[in-house]
């Protein structure tokens, strides 16, 4: 039965999570933009906490003139760079949700390609090559040797653009350190569960009776379509569909009749009568669906 | 007869098992799974399985695409949850270091050999092209890497800079720390750079020898020898087995990448790049006690025969716990 769910819903962003009681889950790639700003409310946190250990070390350097706590404050300090710029990653993606701080912000998870649970040791491989993807590329632009010679600086730019831009061309958007370690960047929303658009009150059958001629027009796809323009509840937009669909099932519009009402019911009748045939094994894909 | 929807009907019916697997899930997410008593913990899986056959059921009777979408989405939730790892830091720990680190660093043999090779070879090419010829010696150690260990300098320089430290104790702390931090920042890079076809990190590894190499010639002209190989192997024994074996790892994944074998490209780098991280972590460790060996024994230990003692023993230390046979573990690759 999902197969058929799958034909009418090819999107390119989906992909196959086929779950132990054999679901296609249907999960959904992180777009490279949500990737990229994740990154850098990351690096914004990194760089900010750095900032603070910085001055806090500052402070204890000037303030104390014990040599011993200047010494730890200067441990710390070089400790807490290498834990921030090397595992600042690997420990938030090895927790339960798999993400950073910024990931999560923007409902984003780390997941094992395969489907199984996500291994410390695939995180760590992902967040190594980091070093490569994105320190060295920082790195060379911070740097500005002026005895560089030009094909150093060169090749370093093609270096930097293979790694930097490696997400952009391949089909699941994997970065270097995902290719290694066998993940991919997955969306998680949080979706809440809107309420059924037949649920609320109606109005009654007699109002609008719709005959089965005039139902078969349409297929799931505009019912879908339909759907989300009740569900926006834009004024314009409900007028400008109830127009074309009276029109094209010749319904007479009585004056009382409002255009919310109007959708409201016949997204209502249309898709019982969908649905009946969805129970004889008939999907009507869309209206140019004669089965 | 009830005139709602059928697919109405169906989502009244099982509303309420939904709610409660996301009210469970989201108290499991925001603290820890232990937050939740064990009768909650035992209903998620079954809730899980619940919500899961709920979808199928929607999916192929339902066309109200907000309740698939939410289905979809909360389903995922819980199979993260239900399917994720389930063990605690301690365990993960204890079998890190029980069995998976030697394990992997034992599949790694061959690379392992190849890295010790390669630095060997950049030691002895730097060693006789030093011996030969001074001058190649800044071409291989920077100003600030050689901290007055030069060809130039007097033999009573040379011998004070091997134990020297020993009278001023202070520092060694930060010391040890920056000796840490920069080396480890070095072996991930040499496993990184393992990506590009083996060969910028057969380059580090190469390099990282001819250090070696050139220092030891200075010394050796001297009649230093026994001197200085206490002085770098106290801590270089951890310190280079260190460096090795993440360019090995690195090796790995270039090697996979290349000539893949039977598996697809993508498998084979998939694979490499997880027992080389198997690998990473524990390289970091053995850097943390190098750096520790560097800057505290090295500089509070200034006899010769004492220095050569540690630096056999944690030589056999490691071979011990990496190669020892029989782990009740499979060692194909």
């Amino acid at each position: 039965m999902s197969t058929i769910a799958l034909e009418t819903r090819a999107e390119p962003d989906v992909r196959a999570l086929v779950t132990p009681e054999g679901v296609d889950l249907r999960v959904r790639l992180a777009a490279v933009s949500e990737r990229g700003i994740a990154l850098i409310i990351d690096l914004c946190i990194i760089v900010g906490v750095l900032i603070a250990l910085t001055l806090a070390a500052i402070s204890v350097l000037s303030e104390t003139s014990f040599k011993d706590s200047s010494e730890v404050a200067q441990i710390i300090w070089l400790l807490g760079f290498f834990l921030l710029r090397n595992f600042y990653f690997t420990l938030f993606e090895c927790g339960s949700r798999a993400a950073t701080p910024g990931k999560r912000l923007m409902g984003l998870r780390v997941v094992a390609r395969d489907g199984a649970a996500l291994t410390a040791d695939a995180v760590v491989a992902r967040n190594a090559m980091r070093e490569l993807e994105l320190y060295l590329p920082m790195i060379f632009l911070i740097s500005r040797g002026e005895e560089v010679e030009a094909w150093i600086i060169l090749s370093g730019i093609v270096w930097c653009g293979i790694f930097v831009l490696f997400p952009l061309f391949n089909r699941d958007r994997l970065r270097a350190g995902d290719l290694i370690a066998g993940t991919w960047v997955l969306k998680t929303p949080k979706q809440t569960l809107l309420p059924d658009l037949t649920s609320d009150s109606r109005a009654p059958d007699g109002l609008f009776a719709f005959s089965l001629a005039q139902l078969d027009v349409y297929g799931v796809k505009e019912l879908q379509v339909l759907e989300s323009v009740l569900r926006t509840a834009d004024a314009a937009a409900m007028a400008a569909v109830a127009e074309r669909i009276r029109t094209k099932i010749d319904w007479n519009k009585p004056a009382s009749e409002t255009d919310q009402e109007f959708l409201s019911a016949y997204y209502a009748s249309l898709r019982r009568r969908l649905e009946q045939r969805l129970l004889f094994g008939v999907r009507k894909r869309d209206k140019h669906d004669r089965t | 007869m009830d005139n709602t929807l059928r697919s109405l009907r169906f989502r009244r019916e099982r509303e309420d098992s939904w709610r409660q697997l996301e009210t469970l899930l989201a108290q499991a997410e925001r603290r820890s799974a232990t937050s939740l008593s064990d009768d909650e913990m035992l209903a998620i899986p079954a809730l899980y399985r619940a919500a899961l056959s709920s979808l199928s059921v929607a999916r192929a009777t339902s066309l109200d695409q907000a309740l698939i979408d939410y289905l979809e989405a909360l389903c995922a939730r819980a199979y993260f949850f239900v399917y994720g790892a389930r063990s605690s830091l301690r365990e993960r720990v204890d079998s890190f270091f029980a069995r998976d680190w030697p394990h992997a660093v034992k599949l790694l043999w061959r690379e392992t050999l190849a890295a010790a090779l390669i630095t060997l070879a950049g030691a002895i090419t730097a060693f006789m092209l030093v011996s030969a010829d001074p001058d190649w010696y800044s071409a291989f150690v920077s100003p600030e890497m050689a901290n007055g260990r030069e060809p130039a300098a007097s033999t009573e320089t040379l011998r004070a800079t091997l134990y020297a430290g020993a009278d001023e104790k202070s520092g060694l702390g930060v010391f040890a720390t920056f000796l840490f931090t920069h080396n480890a920042q070095i072996a991930i890079f040499a496993f990184a750079l393992g990506f590009a076809f083996c060969l910028p990190s057969s380059m580090l590894l190469a390099y990282n020898g001819c250090a070696l190499g050139a220092m030891f010639a200075v010394f050796a002209a001297r009649g230093l020898a026994l001197e200085f190989a206490g002085w770098v192997f106290i801590h270089g024994v951890t310190e280079l087995l260190a460096v090795i074996l993440a360019g090995a790892a690195g090796l790995r994944i270039g090697w996979s990448i290349a000539f893949p074998g039977t598996l697809s490209r993508m498998q084979a780098a998939e694979r490499a790049g997880r027992q080389g991280g198997v690998v990473m972590v524990g390289v970091v460790v053995m850097l943390f006690m190098a750096g520790l060996l560097e800057g505290f024994a090295r500089q509070l230990i200034t006899s010769d025969a004492l220095r050569w003692t540690i630096a056999a023993a944690t030589g056999a230390a490691w071979a011990a716990y990496f190669y020892r046979g029989d782990r009740s573990v499979d060692d194909r690759p």
